[in-house]
């Protein structure tokens, strides 16, 4: 285990952790705001995928095809929040979860019915497919160091919009009381719908960058989006800070748990069953540290300060 | 004046009760003389598929114990699926093939299951509770994929299937199907005499208020971990037939689709109802057979439909057959 | 003054920077009626929610027949003899008035880990349930279910079902709150009925109320006791009058 070898695993931790957090981000606004649990979340993950690869290739270009695929996703969004979502706000849970169930059946198999059975594929352009030495010996791909830089770059952004502007303000009112939010003139209907376009753009470029590195399919989403149920539930529902904190944290000991504890374990065990053993916990270790977290902190570890 | 002792339910009429009835006689009565039928029909494929639905038919049951009469939503409850599959599958593959050992072992193993997810998830509510059942239920199936020895991802042939020491075979398609019917039976007996009992009392209690049950002296978490694990041995029940049914067992038992299915059935079948679930998963696999029949692209169909059941129907077919037994709407 | 039932000693809860419960002492002794009194936003509803055991104080104690029970969970005071009302009506809507009440008999007898038996028709259950709905005056409404009772009766039914865990001790959160005069004085009749039998702690804004009923009351305004002592007294406390009691609320 050397120490570049960490460095390296350290950054593909990182990285999966800015995908969680995308996904996450959007998923807590959502919850904490509408007070809504939106399984198809991750179907907009793979919508932005699918759309990203499309609009590659009918412009050639994967940038053209980002940039086009973000308002498209957003789009889709925001009919899905209009003719759906907007009904369940005021259901319970059980049926929220019941009716977005049904929006990942019709998604999966509706972009399966477009683009057909076979995963999508998406070449990158020539100077995002190279490598980087960030320290000298060690080439990292430059497009997944891309990634966390774009992600970065977006929490820095969600963290302005929503303390230092107006609308970030409005977000916030409506997320500790809704009939407060009212009261002050705020349009909840409308703030609900960009709210919902938020997520889903968030959601989206989650995907499109995800695309390049994983095979674009029908429910690709899935996986990734109870990952970030687990990411929500360790920040604390409704809290963007601790859906970072979590994203980051779940994305690091995911990856280093895959990546070392095989080797790890080969210090008591001997060579195979080290390694089943190891790979076993390794899948399971994400979902172990929820169960740990919740035994001792139900509220999750980073809970929103007023709610 | 001596009140009626009516319990817990919402009054309904005499006709909407007969409705019911009616409804579980006819569907019993069906699922009975469904091997003659199959038979009739030279179409054996039946016999396999409502033995399906009746094992599925148990799971959903199961579910609703908890889901509605305790008010817990598990979007987990397929990794007890899972884990009483799994038990047969792993000790066929070992050569121990007696049902008296493997089943026993199925539902304690499921039960011990139940009870770890149960103790942690149980300490939250609400959504949290939603998430955290999923969540366990994938830790199960990222569990059972990283077992090489039993198949991993590709999932385990069971070879052998549960032996009864000759006593009646299961490898004959026909008495599987009435194990099946007859656990089925037994399941909702039980789950009936339950409902109705002290416990199954308090448990609608705490879904109905939790603040007030603890308030008038309930410690509510032991009823409602005891409830969880009831019913997820009850799935783990369900997990056995379905191992003996397919003759496999693999992942995708657990995985967190069929979870959803499962509350899907007890919805479109009714909550809250014994009866609901049972039809629930009927309606439920038939539609998805037909639709499948139809086109492959059958749930583009399924997903509106299950969104307009949501929006717009009211007690699933449970309360579908009672407005339709009950006066004019 | 005999042995205290309940004894709070600087009972204090905070929520952030807000002091809604500061260092709150009072006694009560067995049989009394003791009114908490005090504007809205001094602190009571807090207060009776330390004692129910759904909320958790910051500092203080709590002693009910010589035991600690600060840290005690809502059902284990319930089963020590604390019954409680809620300010805002609870009841099991979807039961009979019949069985909420039979709910609350079978809390208190024994474990309900029975699982074959019908609950229903169970004349342990339904008798003592019965003579508590006919003794609170709905024996005729037992079969109805709760959520088709009025406001006034749902209010008495659960009256009805902390009466029937037999407590030591009642703690009343408002039980007039929203109720039109005649509901209100049968209330008040049906409390004043049990004085004696049963110790009480009553917070109400109800003066006519609190003025019939109470052994002794306390005063409360921004989470600290300014006065405890008989009705007559604080009718004539200075302090009182200025910190709450306005001159026309003192009928």
């Amino acid at each position: 285990m050397t120490v570049v070898l960490l460095f390296e695993q350290l950054l593909n931790g990182l990285q999966l952790g800015i995908m969680l957090f995308l996904m996450a981000a959007g998923l807590t606004l959502v919850f904490g705001i509408m007070n809504l649990i939106n399984l198809a979340h991750g179907s907009l993950y793979m919508v932005g995928a699918y759309l990203a690869a499309a609009f590659m290739q009918w412009t050639g270009s994967y940038i053209w095809g980002v940039l086009l695929a973000l308002p498209a996703t957003m789009a889709v969004g925001i009919v899905t929040e209009v003719v759906v979502l907007r009904s369940l706000y005021a259901r319970d849970h059980l049926d929220q979860v019941l009716a977005t169930f049904g929006l990942i059946l019709f998604f999966n198999e509706a972009v399966r019915l477009i683009w057909g059975p076979q995963p999508q594929f998406i070449d990158l352009p020539e100077f995002l497919s190279g490598q980087i030495e960030i320290i000298p010996g060690s080439p990292y791909p430059s497009f997944r160091l891309g990634i966390i830089l774009v992600g970065l770059a977006t929490a820095a952004f969600l963290y302005v919009l929503v303390t230092h502007t107006r609308i970030g303000m409005r977000i916030r009112a409506g997320a500790s009381d809704r009939v407060m939010a009212g009261a002050l003139g705020i349009d909840i209907r409308l703030l609900f719908t960009l709210v919902f376009g938020l997520g889903a753009v968030l959601a989206g470029l989650a995907g499109m960058m995800a695309a390049p590195i994983v095979s674009v399919q029908s429910g690709m989403g899935e996986e990734i989006l109870i990952l970030t149920f687990v990411v929500i539930v360790i920040g604390g529902i409704g809290s963007i800070r601790g859906a970072f904190l979590a994203a980051i944290l779940i994305g690091v000991i995911d990856t280093m748990g895959r990546a070392f504890l095989p080797q790890l374990l080969e210090t008591f065990l001997e060579r195979g069953a080290a390694h089943t053993a190891g790979s076993t916990i390794a899948a399971m270790l994400t979902y172990l540290l929820m169960a740990v977290v919740l035994f001792f902190r139900p509220q999750g570890l980073f809970p929103p300060r007023s709610r | 004046m001596k009140p009626d002792p009516k319990p817990v339910k919402a009054p309904s009429s005499a006709t909407v009760q007969s409705a019911r009835t009616t409804a579980i006689q006819i569907v019993f009565g069906f699922l009975a003389v469904m091997p003659l039928l199959a038979l009739a029909l030279d179409e054996p494929f039946y016999l396999t598929l409502f033995g399906r639905v009746m094992v599925y038919a148990i799971a959903a049951l199961s579910l609703d114990l908890i889901l509605g009469y305790g008010g817990m939503v598990s979007f987990g409850h397929a990794a007890f699926l899972g884990v009483g599959a799994y038990t047969v599958g792993i000790l066929s593959f070992h050569g121990i093939e007696s049902a008296f050992l493997q089943w026993p072992a199925a539902l304690l193993f499921s039960a011990l299951a139940a009870v770890l997810i149960g103790y942690v998830s149980l300490r939250t509510s609400g959504v949290y509770f939603i998430m955290i059942t999923l969540a366990f239920a994938q830790m199960f199936f990222y569990f059972f994929t990283s077992l090489e020895v039993y198949g991993g991802d590709d999932g385990l042939t069971i070879w052998k299937l549960s032996s009864f020491g000759g006593l009646i075979s299961l490898d004959d398609n026909l008495t599987l199907y009435y194990v099946i019917f007859t656990a089925l039976g037994g399941c909702l007996y039980l789950s009936h005499r339950l409902v109705n009992s002290h416990f199954g009392r308090v448990l609608q209690g705490i879904k109905s208020n939790e603040t007030r049950m603890r308030a008038i002296g309930y410690p509510t978490m032991r009823y409602k971990l005891l409830a969880f694990t009831i019913s997820g041995t009850m799935c783990g029940l369900a997990g056995v037939l379905l191992a003996n049914q397919s003759e496999f067992v693999a992942p995708s038992y657990l995985a967190w689709h069929r979870s959803g299915e499962l509350i899907v059935m007890v919805l479109l079948g009714g909550m809250g109802t014994l009866f609901g679930p049972v039809m629930g998963a009927i309606a439920f696999m038939l539609l998805a057979h037909f639709l499948a029949d139809l086109t492959i692209y059958w749930p583009v169909i399924f997903g509106p439909f299950l969104i307009a059941v949501v929006l717009f129907g009211r007690g699933g077919l449970h309360g579908l057959i009672g407005r339709m037994g009950g006066k004019g709407g | 003054m005999a042995e205290p039932l309940l004894r709070i000693d600087g009972l204090t809860k905070r929520f952030g920077g807000l002091i809604a419960c500061d260092a709150v002492s009072l006694d009560i002794a067995p049989g009394e009626i003791h009114a908490v009194i005090g504007p809205n936003g001094a602190g009571k509803t807090t207060l009776v929610a330390q004692l129910g055991g759904a909320l958790r104080p910051d500092e203080g104690s709590v002693v009910f027949e010589g035991r600690d029970i600060t840290r005690a969970t809502p059902e284990e005071r319930s089963r020590r003899g604390i019954a409680r009302s809620f300010q805002i009506t609870s009841v099991f809507a979807g039961f009979s008035a019949l069985d909420n009440v039979a709910l609350a008999v079978q809390a208190h007898a024994g474990h309900s880990f029975r699982f074959w038996r019908s609950v229903a028709g169970d004349a342990e259950l339904e008798d003592p349930a019965l003579a508590a709905l006919e003794r609170i005056g709905l024996g005729d409404r037992a079969g109805d279910p709760a959520g088709d009772l009025s406001h006034g009766e749902r209010r008495q039914l659960e009256l009805a079902m902390a009466l029937v865990t037999e407590p030591r001790l009642l703690l009343l959160d408002e039980p007039t709150a929203g109720m039109g005069r005649e509901d209100s004085d049968r209330m008040i009749a049906l409390l004043d009925a049990l004085k004696g039998e049963r110790t009480m702690l009553l917070v109400e804004h109800d003066m006519d109320a609190v003025f019939a009923l109470a052994d002794r009351i306390t005063v409360m305004t921004y989470g600290k006791v300014i006065a405890t002592d008989t009705p007559a007294a604080i009718r004539a406390n200075e302090a009182v009058r200025a910190a709450y009691l306005g001159t026309d609320e003192v009928a």
